[in-house]
């Protein structure tokens, strides 16, 4: 697999599972107009997948669809951090929106810095609707930086955030979150925890009752 | 919570209009919920975000005389409308 491919696929596993894991608060988020939002956000994520699958698609003379749902846990090559069953701890899953939304955007300004035009481009595509997405996180994470149990859920979940990032951009998100740079304990890329092959099982649950339907 | 009354421009230059409302603790969240619900898809040009309690609503009218002619409404010629119609020959027109 080319460089770009998997470039590509680690974004799009970031995106997608957390997107899904957003999702769950659908219906039971802490009022209703967060509960519209937040599913918006999630739904978001689950969009910018598809665009990152389309592209590693074509490289992989595949397809998006196949490459979401198709693979076996082992194989996708999200980060622990979006991987967390979070739902129905508040505070945890605002500090998961927020520490993901820094660490995103650091890899994001990384991309569109890009010399290959497809990913600058689509890298600009997707900035321009996580503006919204930090925005939210923002007023979240504010609103809450007082509150013990936002502060503790910052706390235990920073190491995971670390782990999104390649280790040369890790500096750059402890800077933005105020943090002393210690790389050393981060929760790497390439371990699952056990929380992903459960959430495999349903999210790709009903594309496997029928396989190679045209749906 | 306050509640917040929404107004959406559809296009620069156009007035706006009630679109609804969104509770929220304070302006900052209004306005994120707000553009999540009524912006995100590109329906808007712009919001107006107002809080309910300080709009001054007016919805009593006093009309004791029920004096007609002040009306914006005028009088009805809706039947002598139709009459004159039948006299001249020609069908309402097509409003559809």
């Amino acid at each position: 697999m080319s460089e770009r491919a998997r470039l590509l696929l680690t974004l799009a596993d970031d995106e997608l599972i957390l997107g899904w894991r957003d999702s769950e608060w659908t219906g039971i988020a802490p009022t209703l107009e967060e509960d519209v939002a937040f599913s918006s956000i999630a739904q978001n994520e689950i969009g910018h997948a598809r665009a990152l699958y389309e592209l590693a698609a074509g490289d992989l003379e595949t397809d998006a669809d196949s490459l979401a749902f198709d693979r076996p846990p082992g194989e996708y090559r999200c980060a622990p951090l979006v991987e967390l069953r979070l739902v129905d701890d508040w505070a945890h899953t605002i500090a998961r929106r927020y520490l993901y939304e820094e660490a995103d955007r650091v890899r994001i300004e990384a991309l569109k810095q890009s010399d290959d035009p497809q990913l600058a481009g689509l890298a600009a595509k997707i900035d321009r609707e996580e503006v919204y997405h930090r925005m939210h996180a923002e007023l979240w994470a504010s609103r809450l930086r007082d509150e013990p149990r936002f502060a503790a859920a910052v706390e235990e979940l920073w190491p995971y955030a670390l782990g999104i990032l390649e280790p040369a951009q890790r500096a750059e998100l402890a800077r933005r979150i105020g943090r002393p740079a210690e790389p050393a304990h981060a929760h790497k890329r390439g371990a699952h925890t056990p929380e992903l092959e459960p959430l495999w099982a349903e999210m790709t649950e009903v594309r496997r009752s029928a396989p190679g339907a045209q749906w | 919570m306050t509640v917040f009354e929404v107004f959406r421009q559809e296009r620069k230059g156009q007035p706006f209009a009630h679109a609804g409302s969104v509770e929220a603790p304070d302006a900052s969240f209004a306005e994120t919920w707000a553009r999540e619900q009524y912006g995100r898809r590109g329906e808007s040009a712009a919001l107006w975000l107002v809080p309910r309690e300080t709009i001054h609503a007016v919805t009593d009218w006093a009309d004791e005389f029920d004096l007609k002619y002040r009306r914006v409404d005028g009088y009805s010629i809706k039947a002598r409308l139709k009459e004159a119609r039948e006299r001249a020959g020609t069908a309402a027109p097509d409003v559809g």
